[in-house]
């Protein structure tokens, strides 16, 4: 009876966190415009997405900062990691904090700021400006997924591996990275994750008329409803659950590996 | 002290002269002179702290001596980079890659030597071979136990033909049945590779029976430099004589050349040289004490407190009649309660300066 009660309310949160989505997925494939009734399954509204050139080149902005922001992200997050790691007493911690400040922070807080930044420094805004924002926001994911790997190295093998004759590059580039890559890997798709998912930071800090898809289905959204929002949400959706779901998968491994 | 090494080229391989160390204001090296000779198996042994692994560090390069000079075969290395001493490092824990194989471990002096392929090959295996591995080289790192990762460390570092090998306590890890393997192992490895050893260990026996010379440290500071016999027979110092094997410790006054009193008598000894009236430590090996059951006879008259059977000998505590108690080693029992005698030989009596208090 329990136990059955517990399942219960296990479902009802899930109908609770999911039903918008599911309503959200289902009538990105209704034939009619409508959103109150069902008439049908179609695919025309992602047809019409494709064919739609405002947003596409969205999706492309999006994908290209994405790709780009996380990638320079995980390499400057790495060597920031390292640095990091080899700090010692409240430099460390003080560090430490101050890298994971920015994932706290309300993204209001981080886009305002930014733009005031990017208007101070007359730094012209557009896709420059917003990979920027997006590498500023992603790195700490990376910093966070790389220390830990860090930690958990034996603290002789960079000496080992000097020993064995490698300059400090190469003990890093063979000896340490090699042990870490997966870290930055999750570092790099957690940061992807959030690229992709980042509506309010990039709104603040884009200019000359460039547009990420967030900010595209904004603009969309308030000329009037269009189906095809629907079936570019229902993308997104399945694109972020995709990507989390390799994220996990990492995590668990490497939990599993210790 | 490398003079006594019968056999022994007596040629410089390394020498450390007047190093000191500190780590933030802290003194932990003082003053460390010491030369090792090519082919040389030299041990450092003492206690937790002393100092042993900063010493090891900053021949391999990874520490740097706050002041005071590093040779190497004649030159001073101070400023070289530990990527480019000639000198190969087993590390306390292994520190074995382990993202690397075992022949990918072995290999990688070779391949950042940039040596081929084939030869790396070669040497791989013939280092394997030499650990009794071999047909390891494919396995991970993680699937091998304590002492087979033991060996993988160590031909890791003998594969790159280092003109010196330096150990940091290697076998501490191993239970005392492959240590003991171990320590023969290394020990005709050493020969027959004709490399120079620093071993570190905090075992007084491991120390004796591995090494030429052993060098004895306390508080960063050197005790005593000496072969193993030496260091045993001849301590120099109430510390040495503690550390090295089990003794009794006990308060003299020297009177002239070859007399001493303690334990409330004289006995004739063979030191020389104290002023005297002078107050000496008197150093006694437990298995030096000869027990008699005829204690009239005796020099000294003690009651046997305590037994313990220690397989090859007993151990016994026995408490004189001036209330001291003393440790005897030896091969024939005597019951708790026991009145026995205890006599010592002239020579067994070591007479040392009283140790003016410091570290
Ligand atoms: N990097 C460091 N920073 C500060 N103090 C250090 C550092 N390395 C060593 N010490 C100190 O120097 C002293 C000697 O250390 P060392 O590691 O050489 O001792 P050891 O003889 O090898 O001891 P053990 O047998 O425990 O390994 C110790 O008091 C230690 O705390
Ligand atoms: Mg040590």
């Amino acid at each position: 009876m329990k136990a059955a009660m517990k399942k219960a309310y296990l479902w009802l949160i899930f109908i609770f966190l999911y039903a918008p989505i599911l309503v959200l997925v289902l009538f990105s494939f209704n034939t009619s415009k409508s959103r109150a009734s069902w008439e049908g399954f179609s695919l025309k509204w992602y047809i019409e997405l494709f064919q739609d050139r405002a947003i596409m080149t969205a999706l492309g902005n999006t994908v290209l900062i994405a790709v780009v922001s996380a990638l320079a992200a995980a390499v400057v997050g790495t060597i920031a990691a390292i640095g990091i790691y080899n700090l010692k007493g409240w430099r460390k911690n003080f560090i430490i904090n101050v890298t994971y400040l920015p994932i706290l922070n309300p993204d209001i807080v981080t886009g305002i700021s930014m733009m005031i930044l990017f208007i101070a420094l007359s730094f012209p805004r557009g896709l420059a400006s917003l990979i920027i924002a997006h590498i500023t926001f992603g790195l700490p994911y990376v910093v966070i997924s790389v220390l830990p790997k860090l930690a958990q190295l034996d603290p002789q093998i960079f000496d080992a591996a000097l020993d064995l004759g490698a300059t400090p590059r190469e003990a890093y580039t063979k000896v340490i990275l090699p042990q870490v890559l997966p870290g930055v890997f999750t570092g790099f798709l957690l940061a992807f994750t959030m690229s992709v998912d980042d509506f309010v930071v990039s709104f603040f800090v884009t200019g000359n008329g460039v547009e990420n898809l967030a900010i595209s289905i904004y603009s969309m959204a308030r000329r009037g409803i269009n189906p095809k929002i629907n079936a570019v949400l229902t993308l997104l959706f399945a694109a972020v659950v995709a990507m989390m779901y390799l994220i996990q998968r990492r995590l668990r491994k490497s939990t599993a590996d210790i | 002290m490398t003079q006594e090494n019968q056999g022994k080229t007596s040629q410089e391989m390394i020498r450390l002269v007047d190093i000191h160390k500190e780590f933030e204001g802290e003194t932990v090296l003082n003053r460390i002179n010491l030369s090792i000779a090519k082919n040389e198996f030299v041990t450092l042994l003492g206690p937790s702290g002393c100092g042993k692994t900063t010493t090891l560090r900053i021949i391999g390069g990874f520490e740097h001596p706050t002041s005071g000079d590093v040779m190497f075969d004649g030159q001073r290395i101070n400023d070289i980079p530990a990527y480019q001493r000639k000198v190969n490092t087993v590390f306390q824990r292994y520190a074995l890659f382990p993202h690397l194989n075992v022949y990918e471990n072995i290999a990688f002096g070779l391949h950042i030597a940039k040596k081929d392929s084939k030869e790396i090959k070669a040497k791989v295996k013939a280092s394997l071979d030499l650990v009794d591995m071999p047909g390891f080289e494919k396995r991970p790192i993680r699937s091998l136990s304590g002492g087979q990762q033991q060996r993988v460390a160590i031909a890791r570092a003998v594969v790159n033909e280092p003109k010196v090998l330096l150990l940091d306590e290697p076998l501490a890890a191993l239970d005392l049945k492959m240590r003991k393997e171990m320590q023969l192992e290394l020990k005709n490895m050493q020969k027959q590779l004709g490399i120079t050893f620093v071993f570190v260990t905090h075992d007084q026996e491991e120390a004796l029976t591995m090494s030429d010379t052993v060098v004895v440290m306390k508080g960063g500071i050197i005790q005593q430099i000496g072969s193993p016999i030496n260091i045993y027979n001849e301590p120099e110092n109430v510390f040495v004589a503690d550390f090295i094997g089990e003794s009794i410790i006990l308060e003299g006054r020297f009177l002239e050349d070859c007399l001493v009193e303690f334990a409330g008598r004289t006995f004739p000894c063979v030191d020389k040289g104290f002023i005297p009236g002078q107050p000496v430590d008197v150093v006694i090996r437990p298995e030096d004490v000869d027990i008699s059951a005829d204690p009239a006879a005796a020099m000294l008259q003690a009651t046997v407190t305590s037994v313990v059977f220690k397989g090859v000998h007993y151990e016994m505590l026995a408490e004189t009649d001036q209330g001291q108690e003393w440790m005897i080693h030896s091969t024939t029992m005597a019951p708790p309660g026991q009145i026995i005698g205890m006599s010592l030989k002239p020579d067994n009596i070591h007479l040392m300066k009283k140790e003016v208090q410091g570290t």
